[in-house]
């Protein structure tokens, strides 16, 4: 169940990995650019992600 | 004394007044002064991070960057909320481990996980060179602020020095408690303002968000994007995991780990914490929205575009709530600077050259270096100076070189060495010290390398150095020590 904690990783390689392809200004998302929306996307996700990190870690449970 | 400088002294001397008597009631030991005696919960640690990034130089960098640079200011966000997700997994190895040891500073840990005297001293002189240029800039940057929202009523320099000597009373008075009381107060206060601005500002001159990013697709649609060199995609990520890499390497956002309850308090603001990164976002609509309203700012000046866009489009009384946030932004990272510094310094230089020192001798060696640097800091935030200015550009890379070495620690097996540690960490120092007073980059280092490749950010030259040596003479230092039959001074 440790291996739960790799999912720490998610934000890091989603955000930093798809980045050259998010570099664009179209198509504007809530107003704002792609490349803005792409970083609140992940912004918003990764404290989703870590959220059920922290429900599976067993750390947390003993 | 016109209406908005009255507002600042009025959240002036509310810090002041918070900062001490945070203190009331508090038996303070060294434990208690530098990490709360190791009781603060999540709301309290979360203020104390966040307080840490909310500093002027988000507020007019981040800004100014976005007038300027434009998407390239997104460096900033995108490595802070990395790094507090690295905080997941971080933040509780190294809170377990200084709570077993009763550590109280980044050095103390060093000094301890590689069984290492000269370990803690060096982390503490390199923590010392890198924080006092950090604390330099807090003090010019409030100064700026508090001038130019008082429309120049108080000149810069008196504006620094009358912020140092508050902040320098209330944390020497109160320790991390100060620092707890004042940022909740701060960071209050810069929300109200931070949203009120991002959302009023695109919405009074543009009629919203969108209207707003059209006009600047319109002038200047170079901004919205990263450009193919220079700042290109290529830099951005490696600047993004050079920061996240070292955000809890920072002696003071040990500090504030050190002071939480337990693990679970971190773990809880790993979630939170990003969020509030989003904050940030307004900050840049601030930014993005002077570049047609302010034009022509150049250079420096980039760095005052949120102060002159709120001063042309609001009241008096608005501006001396702005300056007065500005304030805080100044105060509340200042404090825990000039204590975790003092602190790695009391406990890992006095200390080891007066072994015998009591706690109350310790404190008090603290708090006098606490006065020292805030001294040194508002001298060379007054006068200026090239010392600062060129320390200032590589602090961030001095500081970093203790990444490896903390990371190689929480290894199952750690096989560095105290003396491949310190002799890596060396020679990342010689680095950034020869690349930064040379000027060198990497496309001087590799002309025939295509863009993707110079664009790195150079700071990872230092680094890949710095592993590479502590690797090598980790494996001969290890092995000698081995056919010595000695004790192998291997932590784990």
């Amino acid at each position: 169940m440790k291996a739960i904690k790799l999912l720490v990783l998610v934000p890091f390689i989603g955000y930093l990995g798809f980045l050259p392809w998010a570099n664009t200004i179209e198509p504007y998302v809530l107003g704002m650019p792609f490349f803005l929306f792409w970083l609140l996307l992940w912004m918003v996700l990764s404290p989703v992600l870590i959220g059920i990190v922290y429900v599976l870690d067993p750390d947390n449970k003993k | 004394m016109n209406l908005p400088l009255i507002i600042i002294a009025f959240f002036l001397l509310l810090a002041l007044y918070l900062g001490i008597r945070s203190s009331r009631g508090r038996d303070m030991d060294m434990e208690q002064w530098t990490v709360g005696g190791r009781g603060f919960g999540t709301f309290i640690v979360f203020f104390l991070i966040a307080g840490e990034v909310y500093t002027t130089f988000t507020l007019l960098g981040g800004s100014g960057w976005a007038y300027s640079r434009g998407a390239a200011a997104y460096y900033v966000p995108a490595y802070i909320f990395l790094a507090y997700i690295l905080s997941y997994w971080l933040a509780p190895k190294i809170w377990t481990y200084c709570k077993e040891h009763k550590l109280i500073s980044q050095p103390d840990f060093f000094a301890s996980k590689y069984n290492s005297t000269a370990l803690g001293v060096l982390a503490a002189i390199v923590g010392c060179i890198a924080l006092v240029p950090y604390v330099v800039i807090q003090f010019r940057g409030l100064g700026i602020i508090v001038s130019q929202s008082s429309y120049g009523s108080i000149s810069p320099g008196w504006a620094s020095a009358i912020g140092a000597i508050v902040v320098t009373i209330y944390v020497m008075v109160s320790g991390i408690h100060g620092s707890a009381w004042t940022s909740i107060m701060k960071d209050f206060l810069i929300v109200l303002v931070v949203l009120f601005l991002g959302i009023y500002i695109p919405m009074h001159y543009f009629g919203g968000i969108r209207p707003l990013f059209d006009s600047i697709e319109a002038a200047k649609p170079e901004l919205l994007t990263l450009s193919q060199e220079g700042f290109s995609p290529s830099w951005f990520i490696s600047t993004v995991l050079f920061n996240a890499i070292g955000f809890y390497i920072m002696p003071t956002s040990f500090m504030v780990i050190l002071s939480a309850k337990n693990e679970r308090n971190l773990r809880k603001n790993a979630i939170t914490l990003p969020i509030y990164t989003i904050m940030l976002l307004f900050i840049f609509f601030i930014g993005f929205s002077a570049i047609t309203i302010i034009p022509g700012l150049e250079g420096a000046d980039g760095d005052l575009a949120l102060l002159k866009i709120a001063i042309k489009t609001f009241d008096p009384w608005v501006i001396g709530i702005i300056g007065a946030a500005g304030l805080l932004t100044a105060l509340v990272p200042t404090s825990v600077m000039l204590m975790s510094t003092a602190a790695g310094l009391t406990q890992n230089v006095y200390k080891v050259i007066f072994p015998k020192s009591t706690d109350k001798t310790l404190l008090i060696v603290s708090k006098l270096l606490i006065l020292c640097m805030s001294s040194i800091a508002v001298y060379f935030a007054v006068k200026g100076g090239e010392a600062m200015a060129i320390l200032n550009i590589m602090s961030y890379s001095l500081i970093i070189q203790m990444a490896p070495s903390l990371f190689f620690s929480f290894m199952k097996k750690n096989r560095m060495t105290k003396q491949g540690v310190i002799t890596g960490i060396l020679a990342g120092e010689a680095t950034v010290l020869y690349m930064t007073l040379s000027g060198t980059t990497l496309k001087q280092l590799l002309p025939d390398f295509p863009a993707w490749v110079t664009d790195i950010n150079s700071s990872f030259l230092a680094l890949l150095l710095n592993v590479l040596v502590m690797i090598a003479v980790s494996i001969f230092t290890h092995k000698q020590s081995m056919d010595a039959g000695g004790r192998v001074t291997v932590s784990s």
